[in-house]
């Protein structure tokens, strides 16, 4: 709660620093300067490689007040689920607890556990079981979640998490090494949070 | 009738104009007589060395042909997985930017950056136009970048091409040699793995990976995605240098900042990996799919000329024959 609280102040804190985020970047930045001078020298017959940030829409600069709505890119490594979409509210499961994401939100840095992510926008709400990742909550709104792997929460059977539940329970039991043991917690961990995203 | 009179005339001429190849014109009446005939039939150009010219110009393009089927059908595939992954590595270049001029541009922290690793990405298999050795000289140029006193740089090698040209000049550099990636279809799982194999082999301040990315069937961009070990991202935010924002962001959860930051670079790494092997393999694909389009293009050419050829000679050939023929028969009436 005061951490979003923060977010809803008028934010001092950002306005009195001048310096711009690394997200921040004004179009014409796209490649570094730098490299380009240092690559023509000791390669000059080559052009410089080119370098991912020249690949990238520049993300725009911290607004001075806070925008309606969050901008979120939800990436799978095999899909990207949303993509600078503007939704009112994620909530993620970060391994400190779940977090509500709004609008202004103090930039953040968060490791993410097997849990449920919730997306609200207006009236819908849209919720996905992510199994681990990272989400990066930056200063002008814009939210990056990476998952590893991520389904809508209705695609999940229900008979099936009871089942490896029990599976992973009884492998605990049996497990004899520590490589063992700490499998079938990974895997007791998931079901459980799979379960109680499908019970609560 | 006349033509059988004809060649009865020939074969009755012929000793006296080649007399070795008289079995050979008799057991093979199929081709013209006096084939390959050296000095002595210098008049007479052989249509056989043509003709099997002719065959294996086909054959080969009729592989080319199939093997440019096998590439556009795999590009296919592998373009939507290009694509698709393409969003995974943006929030990591939007949280830590991109630093490949890391090392040269702040002669304090140039000490800092020490160990470079240049992870070269190539395919295993040729006959894919330039980009194998396109990506060995990016890397060849990185590695002459990164080096100085003080300063080294190693190879960690993907595919088979690079390997075999970077082992000719620079075999004490390479660290890591690993082959065959793309014997299943590529997935994240068997990219993390890879990613986990080379963290654990090989100490870092940078990692460089150097792959092709897709952007069309024609044209691939040689690219430089920079990963940089936790130590120096700390440094760096702290030191006020380019990351200085980074010290802004809250961190949440693990014991400590490190701790998290840590993972944070692991997953990059993998993350950056997953999508440097596709843009890779899917411009692999594409430039073998245009390298087999020109050469099976070029077969044809081939092919074109060689008939022509082939039918110029078989008609001169004739013609002088029926010259001979003719003027013996004339010489022989007056």
């Amino acid at each position: 709660m005061l951490r979003r609280a923060l977010g809803l102040l008028p934010r001092p804190i950002a306005a009195a620093r001048a310096r711009s985020f690394s997200t921040d970047l004004p179009a014409a930045h796209t490649a570094d300067a730098t490299f380009m001078e240092a690559w023509n020298k000791v390669m000059p017959n080559m052009d410089p490689p080119k370098t991912p940030l020249s690949f990238m829409h520049p993300r725009p600069p911290t607004p001075s007040s806070i925008p309606p709505k969050l901008t979120v890119n939800f990436v799978l490594p095999y899909d990207s689920e949303l993509s600078t979409k503007e939704v009112d509210m994620v909530i993620v499961p970060a391994t400190t607890g779940q977090m509500g994401v709004l609008p202004g939100h103090v930039a953040t840095i968060a490791e993410l556990k097997p849990g449920v992510l919730s997306v609200h926008e207006g009236s819908e709400t849209t919720k996905y079981f992510v199994s681990s990742g990272f989400v990066f909550i930056h200063a002008n709104s814009f939210a990056d979640i990476i998952a590893v792997e991520a389904v809508p929460l209705d695609q999940i059977d229900a008979n099936l998490v009871q089942k490896g539940l029990a599976d992973f329970t009884q492998k605990l039991s049996s497990a004899t090494t520590e490589l063992e043991k700490a499998e079938a917690q990974i895997g007791i961990d998931v079901h459980s949070a799979l379960n109680s995203a499908l019970t609560g | 009738m006349a033509m059988a009179a004809l060649r009865r005339e020939g074969r009755r001429l012929a000793p006296l104009i080649s007399p070795r190849t008289i079995t050979a014109v008799r057991s093979s009446p199929l081709y013209p007589t006096l084939e390959d005939e050296g000095p002595l039939g210098v008049r007479h150009i052989s249509t056989q060395v043509v003709r099997n010219r002719m065959k294996s110009v086909k054959n080969i393009q009729k592989i080319t042909k199939a093997m440019k089927m096998v590439a556009a059908s795999k590009l296919r595939a592998i373009q939507t997985k290009t694509e698709n992954s393409r969003g995974l590595w943006q929030p990591f270049t939007a949280l830590l930017g991109d630093l490949p001029s890391m090392s040269m541009n702040k002669p304090l922290i140039c000490a800092d950056v020490k160990k470079n690793v240049v992870v070269t990405i190539s395919s295993d298999k040729g006959l894919c136009g330039g980009i194998n050795s396109t990506s060995v000289k990016i890397s060849k140029g990185l590695h002459k970048l990164n080096s100085g006193p003080e300063k080294e740089t190693k190879y960690v090698i993907l595919g088979e091409k690079a390997k075999a040209q970077l082992v000719r000049d620079s075999k004490k550099d390479i660290e890591l040699i690993i082959t065959e990636l793309q014997k299943n279809p590529l997935n994240y799982t068997q990219v993390s793995v890879l990613a986990d194999e080379i963290l654990k082999n090989v100490e870092y301040d940078a990692l460089r990976i150097v792959f092709n990315k897709f952007q069309s069937v024609v044209s691939f961009v040689p690219t430089v995605s920079t990963v940089l070990s936790t130590e120096i991202v700390e440094r760096e935010a702290e030191s006020g240098g380019k990351l200085v924002d980074l010290d802004s962001y809250e961190v949440e959860g693990g014991e400590t900042k490190g701790e998290i930051l840590q993972n944070l670079a692991e997953f990059q790494f993998s993350c950056t990996m997953f999508n440097a092997v596709l843009e890779n393999a899917c411009s692999e694909q594409g430039a073998r799919m245009s390298a087999m389009d020109s050469s099976s293009r070029n077969a044809g050419d081939m092919l074109d000329r060689l008939t022509l050829t082939y039918n110029r000679t078989r008609q001169a050939s004739i013609t002088t024959e029926l010259i001979e023929i003719i003027s013996g028969a004339s010489a022989l009436e007056g």
